[in-house]
């Protein structure tokens, strides 16, 4: 092939419309992170860890196995739309509160993948929190924190009162209790 | 891990498409949601010159209620299938398979149809498609052909279409009333790919004797494969727990299981015919309560 192929597409970045120029074979957490996205972690590229997930049209997606010419038009959320600048919003707070990260290598895709689920189902129970995350790997806080960050997370978005020494409601506690002792 | 470089083309026309494909030759390959190509061109185990995307192309998107089948075009993503309510009313085995493939964030870009074309051994729609004696619409320069689903998979990622053909839907058998079906895998995870698996549809007579059965399994061999032997010893027979488990122990006779590190030959084998003793005990269960 002689010339390199080249695209202008258009992105709708966390509500900015953005217009690039990108090769048929950029892919898309390449293209996010170079318009500054670098929430957007690559980890595996090939799909598996979904440190890459973002959303696309509303759907959790991985950026590393699309490219940037297949989503040309289609709006894009990143992590960076979740805060209202210093202020975190209730998820991400949760995760803060609750130790649902570490190393923070795998949040953004977790965080991405929770506000859909949480939107999904703003009632969910432990197990069903764990399926949804399934498609995340963290290979840091043996996920029992996460899951905590995902239940306070639904519980104060349904505003349900939560102080900071609040626990996690007894009913919830079953696989917490199991590893503790 | 990035893709080596190729040329993008987004035909608006099936026409188009197969045009694009015959132009461009063995090079050329169709992109639909990429979850399985776009990997392999990460790794450089694709090296494809032209990716042909039909993801736009306008009507491949439909999800059709044909009366007696479902027929659902290649750019219709796995999760539209998945929450499709007709899908759910009229062909229940193939929301409960989906469940099975992959995870949500994949589903929402992967395609049924490039699941099938793709014809990974491990592949839990592929296994399904055989099960229903699904129909596949493959497309090439001189027109269209049906091919049903026992002829669609010759090998390990190998079907009958051919360079220069596409396919542009498949469409799956509705269940008939009184009949039972089910899957069910082992792998590492749910949402990994299958170590072993079955599926099962199993329709019984006025007398209680099973009139039509299918057997399928996935994960084992080369490819998806339907398990003739144990539908015969079914087939006419009370479907007693003694029948189930000798049909079962048929499952894989001629099969070349294969080996890797989830598991030899021998685990394989014994893990199959657990796994087709289950979803046949599920399918008849489902048939007797008269549930679709
Ligand atoms: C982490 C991960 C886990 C997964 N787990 C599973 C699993 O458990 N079970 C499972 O079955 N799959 C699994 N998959 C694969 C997934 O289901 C893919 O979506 C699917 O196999 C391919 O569909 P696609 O639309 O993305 O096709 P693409 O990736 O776009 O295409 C795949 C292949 O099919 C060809 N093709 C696609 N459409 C057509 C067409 N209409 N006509 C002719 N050729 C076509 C392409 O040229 C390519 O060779 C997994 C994928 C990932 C990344
Ligand atoms: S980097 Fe995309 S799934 Fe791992
Ligand atoms: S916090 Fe380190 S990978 Fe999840």
């Amino acid at each position: 092939m002689s010339n390199i192929d080249k695209h202008e597409i258009t992105l709708n970045i966390n509500g900015n419309s953005t217009s690039l120029t990108v090769e048929g074979r950029t892919l898309l957490h390449d293209t996010l992170r170079r318009a500054g996205m670098v929430s957007v972690h690559a980890g595996c590229e090939h799909g598996v860890c979904g440190a890459c997930t973002v959303r696309i049209n509303g759907q959790s997606a991985r950026s590393c196995i699309t490219l940037a010419v297949q989503v040309d038009g289609d709006e894009i959320t990143t992590v960076e739309s979740l805060a209202k600048g210093e202020e975190l919003n209730i998820i991400q707070e949760a995760f803060w509160r609750r130790h649902g990260l570490q190393c923070g290598f795998c949040t953004p895709g977790m965080l991405m993948r929770v506000t859909e689920f949480l939107e999904e189902n703003p009632d969910p129970t432990r197990d069903e929190a764990r399926e949804a995350i399934a498609s995340n790997l963290c290979r840091c806080t043996g996920y029992q924190h996460i899951i905590d960050s995902v239940i306070e997370a639904a519980a104060r978005l349904r505003g349900e009162e939560w102080s900071d020494d609040a626990g996690i409601p007894a009913r919830e506690l079953g696989d917490a209790t199991e590893v503790s002792n | 891990m990035k893709p080596p470089r190729f040329e993008y083309l987004r035909p608006d026309s099936v026409g188009a498409a197969v045009a694009l494909l015959n132009e461009h030759g063995e090079g050329a390959r169709i992109l639909a949601g990429g979850q399985s190509l776009i990997p392999m061109m990460n790794f450089r185990i694709a090296q494809p010159s032209h990716l042909i995307d039909i993801t736009r192309v306008p009507g491949l998107d439909a999800i059709t209620d044909e009366g007696n089948a479902i027929t659902i075009g290649a750019a219709v993503r796995q999760s539209t299938v998945e929450y499709s309510p007709v899908v759910k009313d009229r062909c229940p085995l193939l929301v409960e398979a989906l469940k099975w493939v992959a995870h949500e964030p994949i589903r929402h870009r992967g395609t049924v149809c490039g699941s099938l074309a793709h014809a990974d051994p491990h592949s839990e729609l592929a296994a399904t498609s055989l099960a229903l004696n699904a129909t596949f619409t493959v497309v090439g320069a001189s027109g269209e052909r049906q091919v049903p689903a026992v002829d669609f998979f010759i090998g390990p990622f190998t079907t009958v279409i051919e360079s220069g053909e596409m396919l542009s839907s498949v469409s799956f058998p509705v269940v008939p009333a009184g009949s039972g079906y089910a899957i069910d895998e082992f792998s590492r995870t749910h949402g990994n790919f299958a170590i072993a698996g079955g599926v099962s549809v199993i329709q019984l007579g006025a007398d209680g004797k099973v009139a039509s059965a299918t057997l399928s399994m996935f994960g084992m061999a080369s490819r998806a494969f339907r398990a003739f032997a144990a539908e015969e010893r079914l087939i006419g027979s009370m479907p007693t727990a003694e029948a189930i488990a000798e049909a079962a122990d048929l499952a894989l006779v001629d099969v070349d299981c294969s080996a890797d590190m989830h598991g030899s030959e021998e685990y394989r084998a014994h893990l199959g015919r657990v796994y087709a003793g289950r979803v046949l005990t599920s399918a008849v269960a489902r048939a007797q309560g008269g549930s679709k």
